[in-house]
């Protein structure tokens, strides 16, 4: 599978449905790279004609706005605005909540109006319009729980989608007491991503671990980079990684489909 | 019209100038903050009002304090008409006033009488909640001293009103029974009539004292209470209204956008760019309340103490320092002392040496926070706490320079590779080509 910049589409005169926005974690991180790929082999399963920015994306600003530097947020967003309108960007789709957040809710102020959306909502349309197909696959029976990132969830109000995607797998899915808007962050937002926790008495990804190890499944679903990270460290701490993976909502139909 | 009416109407007026004169201070309090347009959509802000704040939405997450406050709340909202007799009554002379209104005004005592019964019922339970099981977030230490006496005081003077008000109807129904005077055979009794034996075998004179007294009692009390709210937590029986009409309507992830910054921002990348305008002084984040929005602080009036926002709160869940029920708690703490600075100077603020970051709020509590709205989501009127945390960080960051050093490489490598990690973006691609 080629993976087609946005300027590769115009200089064959052509330009591409949807802008795939990978994101730093996405761009960087091992772990994140691997959801990255699952998320183009879907869209290139269905024939969606996407395209990504390579080197001309830059990071949306969100872990700087949250942690109050308004001023490095602004300088990376009236940047990022510069290049997706001069390739009039209208469609964006991303993998991560944050930048789908910062995205959709905090650029139209500064100039950029796009139609922004969560992978898992892409996907949901995707298989509800045929354009993918899984049927159960190897998830088929096992005991699957979403944890809801709060960037998608609360913040964004969108509980569904990824519930949905999941419901395509065949498989036993189980909620957590804390779910949904009343889900607990995996303790990664608000930039704590990039800095030590405060003193305390506990980790908040180890708090959040703890809760969906207790349903005894055998995977995690996730649906953001960060929440991936903390959730697999919080397997570890628990000594479980052996029998509980941590996947992406993503990966899961990937695999599912036979991407 | 007798000595006593004429002692009532300007007890009555009094109590009510004295409650307005509080209310205008806090408001003149409340617009200390910063400007901020919350006058759109209004059908949305009706709606909303009548969900959360009327119908109190967003307690029902939790069943057991949502049917006890039920109770509370409509038993007190209810038998202010009952309250509206007395005043009638107390101000003309006259006795029951309303029951010409025949078999309806049986109905309307008798279901005041149920009412009463339940508010009783639900205030003892919510001090048992408060005082003898453990609750946590009714245990917690911002809730030392003072606030926790004031959630105990509201349910004392809770438990006197309503006592008063049936032993009222008890003395006053044993009076009719016996013709005698002006007490006449108006009402029904479901509730009080249980507590006729007790006072039957009082004479006439001692039962016309008691009537006069508890009658006395529940509206002096009714006045006091008025009075005591705007020192109390309780302030949100009122301020829930506003408060959630003025909600934010905007998606919780939606953090504004700061125009002082924008301009600078771009001014920098275009250096002809025509500047908004931006009225005041103009300052990159919040040190002290009067930086914070005019919601911010019509949330902080208007916080229950009832922590939920805590009891959510991821972090302090594990043990941080932060506790968004603090930071509202703060909030007010901090604007009631810039209030009475403004009071002792004549109507301007002398500065103290003191702000609401650092003084009360500290670093420490701010970078524990995840940014997750489950405070947010959690407050069943409305209360963004979030919103003063990030504008407290701004300050931290852009006025003061002081993030943590985490922080300060996150920010370095974002302004030089356009990540917050280091990598150089030239890279970003790499993943496509892979295995
Ligand atoms: S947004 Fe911050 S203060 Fe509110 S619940 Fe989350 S971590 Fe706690
Ligand atoms: S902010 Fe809201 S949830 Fe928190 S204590 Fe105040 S009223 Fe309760």
């Amino acid at each position: 599978m080629k993976i087609k910049t946005v300027a590769e589409y115009i200089a064959e005169g052509d330009s591409p449905e949807i802008l795939f926005w990978v994101g730093c974690a996405g761009s960087f991180d091992d772990r994140a790279k691997k959801v990255t790929k699952a998320v183009a082999k879907i869209l290139d399963a269905a024939q969606v004609k996407f395209a990504v920015l390579g080197t001309e994306e830059s990071c949306t600003g969100d872990p700087a706005k949250r942690a109050g530097n308004e001023f490095l947020f602004q300088m990376q967003a009236m940047q990022n605005i510069a290049v997706l309108n001069g390739y009039e960007i209208k469609k964006i789709v991303t993998a991560c909540p944050h930048c789908f957040n910062t995205l959709k809710n905090e650029y139209p102020d500064l100039g950029g109006n796009y139609d922004v959306v969560h992978h898992s909502q892409l996907i949901e349309q995707l298989l509800n319009d045929g354009k993918i197909k899984v049927e159960g696959g190897e998830f088929k029976g096992k005991k699957i729980t979403f944890h809801d990132p709060c960037y998608l969830g609360r913040a964004n109000g969108e509980y569904e989608a990824p519930r949905s995607v999941l419901a395509k797998l065949d498989a036993e899915l189980v909620e957590m007491k804390r779910c949904k808007a009343k889900g607990l962050c995996c303790g990664a937002g608000g930039a704590q991503m990039f800095k030590e926790a405060e003193k305390g008495d506990k980790e908040v990804n180890v708090e959040r671990s703890e809760e969906a190890l207790a349903l005894q499944p055998n995977i995690i679903a996730v649906g953001c980079p960060f929440c991936s990270t903390m959730m697999t460290d919080g397997v570890k701490h628990a000594e479980k990684e052996g029998t509980v993976s941590v996947l992406d909502i993503a990966e899961l139909i990937a695999q599912a489909a036979d991407l | 019209m007798g000595i006593e009416n004429v002692l009532f109407t300007i007890i009555l007026a009094a109590g009510a100038g004295l409650f307005t004169w509080n209310v205008r201070k806090i408001i003149r309090n409340i617009q200390l903050g910063k400007k901020l347009d919350r006058t759109d959509q209004p059908a949305e802000r009706w709606k909303i009002m009548a969900k959360v704040a009327l119908g109190q939405s967003k307690m029902l997450v939790r069943p057991i304090p949502a049917i006890l406050h039920l109770f509370v709340y409509v038993g007190f909202v209810i038998i202010n008409i009952e309250v509206l007799e007395i005043l009638l009554d107390g101000i003309f002379g006259t006795h029951r006033l309303f029951s010409f209104l025949g078999s309806f005004y049986d109905f309307l005592i008798a279901s005041f009488e149920v009412l009463a019964l339940l508010v009783l019922i639900g205030v003892v339970a919510f001090f048992i909640r408060r005082n003898v099981i453990y609750i946590k977030r009714f245990r917690q230490g911002e809730l030392n001293g003072w606030p926790r006496s004031d959630a105990n005081i509201i349910l004392g003077i809770e438990v006197l009103l309503m006592s008063a008000f049936l032993i009222m109807n008890a003395s006053d129904a044993i009076l009719a029974s016996r013709n005698f005077g002006h007490y006449i055979t108006a009402g029904s009794f479901p509730v009080s009539g249980f507590l006729v034996p007790l006072f039957d075998s009082l004479s006439n004179n001692s039962l016309v004292l008691l009537e006069r007294f508890t009658w006395w009692f529940h509206i002096l009390g009714i006045l006091a209470f008025l009075n005591y709210l705007p020192y109390s937590k309780h302030f949100h029986i009122i301020l829930a209204f506003p408060n959630v009409y003025y909600s934010n309507l905007e998606a919780k992830g939606h953090f504004t956008n700061m125009d002082a910054v924008t301009n600078e921002v771009k001014l920098m990348l275009d250096p002809s760019a025509t500047p908004v305008e931006i009225e005041g002084p103009i300052k990159f984040g919040a040190k002290d309340v009067q930086d914070l929005t005019w919601k911010n602080l019509l949330d902080a009036y208007t916080c229950t103490e009832c922590g939920r926002c805590t009891s959510e709160c991821p972090a302090n869940q594990t043990g941080k320092l932060l506790s968004p029920r603090a930071i509202m708690m703060k909030t007010r703490d901090r604007l009631e002392e810039v209030g009475k600075n403004i009071d002792k100077n004549k109507g301007t603020f002398v500065d103290d040496g003191k702000s609401l970051l650092h003084d009360y709020i500290t670093p420490e509590e701010l970078w524990a926070c995840t940014t997750c709205n489950a405070c947010v989501e959690a407050c069943p009127v409305n209360i963004d706490p979030l919103n003063i945390i990030v504008d407290l960080r701004r300050q931290l960051v852009m006025e003061e320079s002081a993030p943590p050093a985490s922080l300060s490489t996150m920010f370095n490598n974002m302004e030089n590779n356009g990540a917050p990690w280091q990598f150089s973006p030239a890279d970003r691609l790499n993943w496509a080509t892979e295995s």
